[in-house]
């Protein structure tokens, strides 16, 4: 069977600090008692349990389908020997994909995504959000694995992405603004970095004059920009249609 | 009691719903593209239902737990009025989670034997290579923490300090070395696990909640933005001086 007591203690490890600095600092800075103590007890313990589970899951039955994957779509059996930047579609519409798939099981965007509904009041949907963040890092993913077979440098995506960014955020709906911003950092973390990390150092090992170590990096910066962009241009696009149809009443 | 467990069964199907498309995304690509059997099919329904069962319990425990302590912390620092212990905690939080961040500790052992390969440093300065660059990190993530509450408090505008960080990142890729500003863009991203993210939300949007002329919709995000952006120039500062 599965073993499991060490997953649960090294998650431990993740939870101990966090708890540490939070309930040190509640009682003795703060003097002051937790508020529903027993709850906010049950509730840790709940994520602890929570997040060993589905780590153990994604690494007991989807990672290494999804690695093996990965190698299989950027192995020369697939893509042939004759190649060039085209021959890889297959490679960009499984990015895409996989991004989009990943970013919608993204624990930490479902948290952002539940904090930004009670904050706006209903207005800002938990699961329109995720779908548009999801939209972006797909779009990101997979641009950065064309970028990784054209060999192109990684600076010039990023820097012509913040102008763009930057851009958008002069003309976006100011209550959006921050949040949009949010979700370039957490569309990353627990499903989407092994997965996409396995993408970029199978595709930058196969294509000749690849160097793995300095190509196969990168792609989680795209996955980091890109949602920004969608988030804004989905809240400009949203105000917009609001605009028109009030001005038609 | 029956109540419970209908809600229990109302957000293991919700997680499902979550989980569907990474399901079918590698069950299509396995099946029609690579036409190649699933392997291991037993282990794979086993340990999806592990997710399915982790991510409805991380859900639940987040809202009864984790969310609740950021926001009340963030009110009971208000309350105290003491904003140097308040940015203590900040930077403490930030460090805090990341210093021992699984992903980063991956990040920083394969950067420094990128530097190993690329020749920078020899054989035996690797681990304090490796170590150095995750305490920079955290560090980063730790002041960035601090930059946030600190923007909140003073209700500064995110997009000053965003536009000043995009400039810091643009002119530390100029100078720095090549090998290392793939890793740099990655650790930005890496740097905020799935427990950090949560509490570092509800501590923005607390702090924003409960300071007079805050909104929390502009004021309380805008954390984590700034928590990927330092850790970027941190990486590349820290090529450019080793």
């Amino acid at each position: 069977m599965v073993n499991l007591l060490q997953p649960f203690i090294d998650m431990l490890g993740d939870v101990a600090p966090i708890a540490l600095v939070l309930f040190g600092f509640q009682l003795l800075i703060l003097k002051q008692k937790i508020p529903n103590l027993k709850k906010v007890i049950i509730g840790f313990i709940l994520v602890w349990i929570g997040l060993t589970l589905f780590i153990v899951g994604l690494e007991k039955a989807l990672f290494p389908l999804g690695k093996l994957m990965a190698d299989q779509l950027t192995s020369v059996d697939f893509i042939g020997t004759n190649t060039n930047w085209g021959s890889y579609y297959w490679v960009y519409i499984f990015a895409f994909a996989i991004g989009f798939a990943t970013t919608i099981a993204e624990p930490s965007l479902l948290a952002v995504a539940i904090k930004a509904n009670q904050v706006s009041g209903g207005f800002i949907k938990v699961w329109s959000l995720r779908m548009v963040v999801a939209f972006g890092v797909a779009v990101g993913i997979s641009l950065g694995s064309f970028r990784i077979v054209a060999g192109l440098p990684i600076h010039y995506f990023i820097i012509a992405g913040y102008v763009v960014v930057l851009i958008q955020t002069y003309f976006a709906p100011k209550n959006i603004i921050a949040l949009a911003y949010d979700t370039g950092g957490v569309t990353t973390s627990t499903v989407t970095v092994p997965l996409v990390a396995a993408l970029g150092l199978g595709l930058a090992s196969t294509i000749e004059g690849r160097n793995p170590i300095i190509d196969g990096f990168g792609l989680i910066a795209f996955a980091s920009l890109f949602p920004i962009m969608s988030v804004l241009a989905y809240a400009q696009i949203t105000n917009f249609l609001n605009r028109r149809k009030n001005d038609a009443l | 009691m029956k109540k419970t467990f209908f809600v229990f069964l109302n957000s293991l199907l919700n997680s499902a719903k979550d989980l569907a498309p990474i399901v079918l995304v590698i069950g299509f690509f396995q099946l029609v593209v690579l036409q190649q059997n699933i392997p291991n099919f037993a282990d794979i329904i086993i340990g999806t239902g592990f997710v399915l069962l982790g991510l409805t319990l991380f859900v639940y425990g987040l809202n009864l737990g984790l969310f609740p302590i950021g926001e009340a912390l963030a009110f009971a620092f208000v309350k105290k009025g003491s904003l140097v212990w308040l940015l203590i905690f900040a930077f403490a939080l930030g460090f805090g989670t990341t210093v021992a961040e699984p992903a980063l500790i991956a990040v920083a052992n394969e950067a420094a034997n990128v530097a190993q390969l690329g020749g920078i440093i020899d054989n035996e300065a690797v681990d304090n290579y490796a170590q150095t660059l995750r305490y920079t990190v955290a560090i980063s993530v730790g002041l960035s923490v601090l930059l946030g509450a600190l923007r909140i408090i003073k209700g500064w505008a995110l997009t000053y300090l965003i536009i000043g960080g995009y400039s810091l990142v643009i002119i530390a890729t100029i100078f720095a070395p090549e090998f290392i500003i793939g890793i740099a863009y990655d650790a930005g991203g890496v740097t905020t696990s799935t427990i950090t993210v949560p509490l570092v939300t509800a501590l923005g949007v607390g702090l924003a909640s409960s300071i007079r002329g805050r909104n929390p919709m502009t004021d309380g995000f805008g954390m984590i933005a700034i928590a990927s952006l330092l850790p970027i120039v941190a990486v590349m500062i820290f090529g450019i001086l080793w």
